[in-house]
């Protein structure tokens, strides 16, 4: 039992050294680095404690049902934590990393504008790192999953008033997003497969019985592939790839923690953590492992070529995540643990002196320089050689892809719904939004037929309204309002699988409706500041504006169901009454979900990020 | 100037575009020059304004800095007003004062580059940049590269567009989207002005596109550029033209623009209506611009006449009767002055002169098994020498993690295995002991201590690569004259001489050689110092100079040294060449070299705000040597910044001055050079070489993010020779903003102790140095060496100067100075106390 207590700490402690360090003045360097030093220490000096202790014990398996959030008759939403030998791998490695880069970071970030919005993000990081290693269900590795997608976001975009890193944060949470997709749909599936929200323990001991699936092997194949999915886009493999050099945009310390070493491997923490559920489905360990296989060769081709220190570190990476993939696909647990901690310090350490790499590589280079020295490569045929130089120095068209096959098709739907105005939005929503409750009232009435198919159609209204807002380039309100919108689809679209209680509802559009109340104010206010705000360009009004800018970035957060919103656990609720034949409308709604959260981010980039409007401060080129 | 012709001349905008572009070579060669430098033919003013307009840099603080500047009395009241009626006469004061302190400005940016290629995203509604600049710049980068890539880029050694013809016909992937613009590349017609028609359109706006294009990453361009004109930047050869680059930009940009609207879209000029306002048409100079100005003048003037009323009273110290216990020579360069300061107070007997750190011998050095000549003097000049390196005792060192093996496939799968747990290590030493290792850059490693030289050429015969191996003898004789009559040391030595050398130590620091000598080429300056001594000690070498008039006592011996300006050591040279007694007393100077760095390390760190300064000099130097070696240490040291004075003069002039660090000294005697023959050396380069260095600290100060480096936490190594944000970012020319933050964006005043009209005449001898005074980018006062009077330069004469400032205040306890503040200090005198 104590073990079971000392757990909530592991996350208690980064939670209160987060919230401490949003209460420190930005001037006060010193306090803001100690505060950081300290909750990372303190952690750090815990766990190894803890570890002790635990192995003392005989390692056992702890988990601790921590917190229940919401419970219905058929519904138990909770908190649980869960504690085993990945996890001691996963937290040892990340509490020393974190508190190193910490150490590290008091001296490199000296005198740096956001020297506090840097440490926050740091510790806000670490703590949605500790909630996914010590998650013991879906739902909580879900809202820590979710606390890295945004930390990540902001660590990105930390200089957050040129455009490059701005755009490729938003590029990065995209793919982020779309792991998302995967994790909401297992956590959909696996409802209905277990009638609970089913913990690791569960699902462990689950595997040992042999436990054979009762829906057949297509349902289980399909959760293994969201896992997959997600893990794929975490951990930057194949077709995913990258995003994780794009990501080195922030200070070189941030990128050595998240993007090196500990953010990038969470996709294989997940694989290693859902092992027991896939480990008997022998198509999935074979398209596991061919998915690292295929990766980590690409990835080295790729490497070969790179002329930039950090992306050729990145894709390193990415080349030795893909042998871990296959370790874990081949149940070598042990092995791909410590390749893991082995890969994660090589990298880190390699990033943060990645900046020697002039003056060590020029001496060498003066000392040991040979006109003729050639890779491999040159033994190749000639066509061969050029081919493979070309696709790789063009990453495989990756880069491309991703817009070319995922985005740019949801962008062209967008732009041909070009029949809204603000005003015409809400007119719409009110009139369509009245027949759907009047078809809900009176759903005894409508033919079952048509009323089978009400649910799709509401919630394909409800994505063509994120889409639009996603895609929405002259009004920033209008795309708000269509982000709110959307909620309202949902739960609409769903009421009419099944009878639940209003209060569900509520539950659900609370944080919605707050949040969107509140963002829409801010847009009022700063249009009455500044004038119009179309979507063409970036503004960068949190130079000008910083206070209005964290409020509309924790209303981004609460219209797209952050888990600091009661509509996280609405979301799940939502699924919960989705059937498990309706793959459709399970699609749907988690894209649009996914596209709600994206279509947030991306408003607030527009409008509080990139270069500042109309400033005379310095700016920055667009290219560099 | 006109760049929007009728008649589109190739040769014409491609020359213009090298001129406009950034000249900033590759890393390894970072040397400090006007950042502005292409628009050194105009008056200061209008270059800034010019410049302004055309590419949108801020030039100037911002308004609301200098009215803060104002009010915390950093602008002198009194200074104010006599700018404004200097410059706008006494009528105007009332008005343009208020102009200055209270009226508001609404900054309007009309940047010129860029408008008209704007129009492919107004009107095409097609994002140019997103679609050529990654592919382009990742080409580019993989082309140039200089060892991080594994493979390198096939064929670069046929040139660059050659490579990609080659990458195109013989490999089955391509660079390009569609077809076309691949076709063109091996057609007849893709010439410059081919590929423009099919874009543009409209051949008067060719040459306007064609800066837009380039100079919408001038970083890259700027390379490219530099690398044509000397490919000697990059170690490893390529070849490659602004030509060629344009080229293939033209072919990507058409190639985008098939792929986003299909092979039917309108050349640009057909959609743009109004056409675009020339480039170079005359800028007008906004009043904000010009009120701006005032207060850069009178930020200026607020320093330089505390330092001319310095000047004037502070007592030159009596002609010292007796004999000097040693003689030492430093590089003219800012960082040296507190350290001569020091070593002045501990032995009020030694004397020290400053000279330009290459110690007037110009060669190329070679590091036994170096496969290259690294130059050993200042850049512009072309050596004919070559001193060659042999028997060194230390060996170099290794660090696996730089090494490519931990990027491949299996042996990167052994190497996170096991290596991985030795980097976490390897981090936790040093963060919580740092160490120099490997990766660190130290300057007393550029060469070898005990190795040998070959300094004296005895054979003219013995030649390599067109270059003589040493010097003979009359060259040597030439060398050693030159530097000691320019410096004024001619007679009465002691007998001891050091010529002390300098260079720094980092780690993390692609920027290194941005902090060595740049009189050595952006290298320590330790060769020079011991081939300078090699020749001064030379018997046949004295006999000559003995013939010219200089005679060396027989006793004197000259003593090489290198100092680490950011660890504050000192290295000497072949000691063991001293004679008994001078050994003896060597030993002893030896201490008052340490104590003199531990005070000057002291003296540093008060700008360092993490090192507590309220302790022993010995221990805040610890710190500050722990600091160089440090990983995680963005600021080793700070370099030049807050430069701002260059004296030409006897020291005699300043010796009793405190001037923060801020001054660059050359050693100069009036007495010997009447006509002003060795002057004009003098200035030819050290306008350049201080004045380089001060505009670049200036702009990189008041533009860090168009005309500086942003912030250097970032950065992302291309290629070895430049730098980057992320890594898809245009390369970033200028100094990153660690560098600068501590800097007062002033203009370098020099001061020149000489009779006016000797000055004026040997100034306007050559253009080139004219320029950096006739046109502002310099100032420069005169004293008269027998009146004391001071003059300014202004419009080609020199009025008299009476400071405002009637007394400046007495230096008392130095320690408690350094320990009293982080800013700058002002100027005061030292007392008797403290000499």
């Amino acid at each position: 039992m104590t073990m079971q207590v000392v757990l909530q700490f592991f996350i208690l402690i980064p939670l209160t050294g987060f919230v401490l360090s949003l209460l420190i003045p930005e001037s006060n360097e010193k306090l803001i680095s100690s505060v950081s030093f300290s909750t990372v220490g303190i952690n750090l000096v815990g766990f190894i404690l803890f570890l002790f202790y635990w192995l003392v014990k005989g390692r056992p398996v702890v988990d601790y049902n921590y917190v229940t959030l919401y419970q219905t008759a058929d519904f138990h939403f909770f908190v649980d934590l869960y504690f085993d030998k990945i996890t001691a791998v996963y937290g040892l490695v990340g509490a020393l990393l974190t508190f190193l880069v910490t150490v590290y970071s008091r001296y490199y970030l000296h005198r740096e504008v956001g020297y506090k919005r840097f440490f926050n993000t740091i510790i806000f990081f670490y703590l949605g790192y500790n909630v996914i290693i010590l998650s013991g269900n879906f739902e909580t590795l879900f809202a820590g999953w979710e606390l890295l997608g945004i930390s990540s976001f902001l660590l990105i975009a930390f200089y957050r008033h040129r455009y490059l890193p701005v755009k490729n944060a938003v590029k990065v949470f995209s793919i982020y997003r779309v792991g998302d997709v995967g994790l909401i749909l297992v956590m959909w599936m696996s409802h209905h497969l277990w009638h609970e929200n089913i913990t690791f323990l569960k699902l462990n001991n689950l595997a040992l019985l042999h436990y054979s699936m009762p829906s057949g092997a297509g349902v289980s194949l399909f959760i293994s592939m969201m896992l997959l999915l997600s893990a794929a886009a975490k951990s930057a493999q194949l077709p995913f790839s990258s995003w994780l050099p794009r990501a080195m945009e922030g200070p070189t310390p941030s990128s050595a923690i998240f993007y090196g070493s500990l953010a990038v491997h969470l996709g294989v923490f997940l694989l290693l953590r859902t092992f027991p559920f896939w480990e008997h489905q022998l198509s999935v360990r074979i398209i596991i492992a061919l998915l690292g296989l295929t990766t980590s060769i690409l990835a080295t081709g790729i490497v070969r070529v790179q002329s930039s220190v950090k992306s050729q570190i990145a894709y390193a990476s990415i080349a030795q995540i893909g042998l871990i993939f296959i370790e874990v696909a081949a149940g070598l647990e042990n092995l791909a643990l410590f390749h893991f901690a082995g890969n994660a310090f090589l990298r880190t350490y390699q990033l943060l002196v990645s900046p020697s790499v002039v003056s060590y590589l020029i001496r060498e280079q003066f000392y040991n320089y040979s006109a003729r020295a050639r890779s491999i490569e040159v033994r190749f045929p000639k066509a061969l050689e050029y081919t493979l130089y070309v696709l790789c120095v063009k990453e495989w068209n990756l880069d491309s892809m991703m817009y070319r096959y995922l985005w740019n098709p949801l962008k062209w739907l967008g732009s041909k719904l070009r029949f809204f105005t603000l005003m015409g939005v809400s007119l719409f929503f009110v009139a369509t939004y009245l027949v759907g409750l009047l078809c809900f009232f009176y759903r005894d009435e409508i033919p079952i037929a048509i009323a089978e198919n009400l649910p799709i159609l509401f919630s394909l209204i409800g994505l063509i309204m994120v889409l639009k807002s996603f895609t929405e380039r002259r009004w920033a309100r209008k795309s708000w309002i269509l982000i709110i919108i959307n909620h309202f689809w949902v739960v609409l679209a769903i009421s009419f699988n099944e009878p639940f209680s209003i209060g569900q509802s509520a539950l659900y559009l609370s944080g919605v409706v707050v949040a969107g109340v509140i963002g829409f104010l801010i847009l009022v206010r700063l249009r009455g500041l500044e004038g119009g705000i179309d979507l063409h360009q970036f503004y960068g009004y949190s130079f000008k504006h910083p206070k209005l800018a964290f409020l509309f970035f924790l209303c981004c957060l609460g219209a797209t169901g952050f888990p600091i919103s009661p509509t996280f656990v609405g979301e799940d609720l939502m699924f919960l009454h989705i059937h498990e034949g309706q793959v459709l409308l399970a699609l749907i709604t988690a894209l649009s979900f996914v596209l709600d959260g994206l279509a947030a981010i991306r408003l607030y980039a527009r409008i509080f990020m990139g270069p500042p409007f109309k400033s005379d401060s310095e700016m920055a080129y667009r290219s560099s | 100037m006109k760049i929007q012709n009728t008649a589109f001349d190739e040769k014409e905008v491609i020359h213009l575009l090298k001129h406009y572009l950034p000249e900033q070579a590759s890393l390894k060669d970072f040397i400090h020059q006007n950042t502005l430098q292409s628009f050194q033919k105009m008056k200061f003013q209008n270059a800034l304004a010019t410049s302004s307009a055309l590419f949108g840099y801020k030039v100037f603080l911002g308004l609301k800095d200098y009215r803060n500047l104002h009010k915390n009395n950093k602008i002198n009241d009194a200074i104010l007003k006599w700018v404004i009626i200097e410059r706008k006469g006494e009528s105007a004061l009332y008005e343009w004062r208020l102009k200055m302190c209270e009226q508001e400005y609404k900054r309007q940016i009309h940047t010129r580059i860029g408008q008209f290629r704007g129009h492919w995203k107004k009107q095409f509604k097609v994002d140019m940049d997103a679609l050529v600049h990654p592919i382009l710049f990742r080409i580019l980068c993989s082309y140039l590269d200089q060892g991080i890539s594994i493979w390198r880029f096939p064929a670069c050694e046929k040139g660059f567009l050659n490579a990609i013809k080659e990458l195109e016909q013989f490999g089955y992937s391509s660079f390009f989207r569609k077809r076309r613009a691949k076709n063109l590349l091996f057609s007849d017609e893709c010439t410059i002005p081919d590929l423009l028609k099919i874009l543009v359109g409209d051949e008067s706006l060719f040459g306007q596109y064609l800066f837009d294009q380039q100079f919408a990453h001038m970083g890259w361009s700027g390379m490219v550029s530099v690398v044509e004109s000397s490919p000697e930047t990059l170690l490893d050869k390529r070849i490659i033209t602004l030509r060629e680059l344009i080229i293939f930009e033209l072919l990507l940009e058409i190639d985008a623009l098939d792929f986003h609207s299909g092979e039917n879209w309108a050349p640009l000029a057909t959609r743009v209506k109004d056409k675009p306002v020339d480039l170079f048409d005359e800028v007008e100079i906004t009043e904000l611009h010009e009120v701006l100005s005032l207060w850069q003048d009178a930020y200026e003037w607020t320093y330089y006449d505390q330092v001319l009323a310095g000047l004037v009273q502070a007592q030159k110290p009596r002609v010292a009767n007796h004999k000097k216990t040693f003689q030492s020579f430093f590089c003219i360069d800012d960082r040296e002055d507190s350290l001569r300061r020091h070593l002045e107070k501990l032995d009020p007997n030694c004397e020290t002169f400053g000279t330009p750190g290459f110690f007037n011998v110009e060669f190329y050095y070679q590091p036994e098994d170096g496969k290259f000549f690294t130059k050993a003097c200042p850049a512009p000049l072309m050596p004919k020498f070559l001193i060659k390196g042999r028997n060194n005792r230390t060996r170099r060192k290794q660090d696996i993690h730089f090494s490519k093996h931990s990027s491949s496939f299996y042996t990167g799968w052994l190497f996170s295995q096991t290596l991985g747990f030795w980097s976490a290590l390897k981090l936790f030493i040093n963060i919580f002991k740092p160490t120099s290792g490997p990766a660190t850059a130290l300057s007393f490693q550029h060469m070898d201590r005990y190795s040998a030289l070959s300094i004296e050429n005895k054979n003219p015969l013995d030649v390599e690569n067109g270059l003589q191996i040493g010097f003979t003898v009359p060259e040597m004789a030439d060398r050693l004259e030159g530097m000691l009559v320019s410096t004024g040391l001619t007679k009465e030595f002691a007998p001891i001489v050091y010529l002390v050398g300098h260079g720094a130590s980092s780690v993390n620091n692609p920027h290194y050689a941005a902090y060595d000598c740049g009189a050595c080429a952006g290298r320590p300056g330790s060769v020079n110092a011991r081939v300078i001594c090699y020749m001064a000690n030379h018997p046949e070498v004295r006999t000559v100079l003995k013939s010219r008039g200089i005679d060396i006592p027989f006793e004197t011996q000259f003593v090489g040294a290198l100092h680490d300006s950011t660890q504050d050591d000192i290295l000497f040279f072949d000691e063991d060449l001293l004679s008994k007694t001078n050994m003896e007393k060597h030993r002893g100077i030896e201490h008052v070299f340490a104590k003199a760095l531990d005070n000057n390390a002291k003296e540093r760190s008060r700008r360092f705000l993490s090192i507590n300064i309220h302790r022993s000099s010995e221990k805040v130097h610890h710190d500050v040597r722990l600091r160089s070696v440090s990983l995680f240490e963005p600021r080793p040291e700070l370099n030049h910044a807050t430069n701002a004075l260059c004296f030409i003069a006897r020291r005699s002039l300043t010796k009793n001055l405190f001037l923060d660090r801020r001054a660059f000294h050359n050693s100069y005697d009036y007495r010997i050079d009447p006509t002003g023959k060795y002057l004009l050396d003098i200035l030819k380069s050290a306008a350049p070489v201080c004045g380089g260095i001060n505009l670049e600290y200036y702009f990189s100060r008041v533009d860090n993010q168009k005309l500086g480096a942003g912030s250097k936490l970032p950065h992302n190594v291309m290629g070895l020779f430049g730098v980057a944000n992320g890594i898809d970012g245009d390369l970033r020319p200028g100094l990153p903003s660690q560098m600068i933050e501590v800097h007062d964006p002033i203009r370098l005043l020099m001061i020149i102790e000489h009779f006016p009209e000797v000055v004026l005449q040997t100034i306007q001898q050559t253009p080139e140095t004219y320029e950096w005074f006739i046109n502002e980018w310099v100032h420069l006062v005169v004293v008269d060496p027998e009146t004391n009077a001071l003059s300014v330069f202004k419009e080609g004469e020199f009025p008299p100067y009476t400071p405002f400032n009637q007394k400046i205040d007495l230096l008392t306890e130095e320690m408690q100075l350094f320990e009293s503040t982080h800013e700058n200090l002002p100027v005061l005198e030292i007392g008797l106390v403290n000499r």
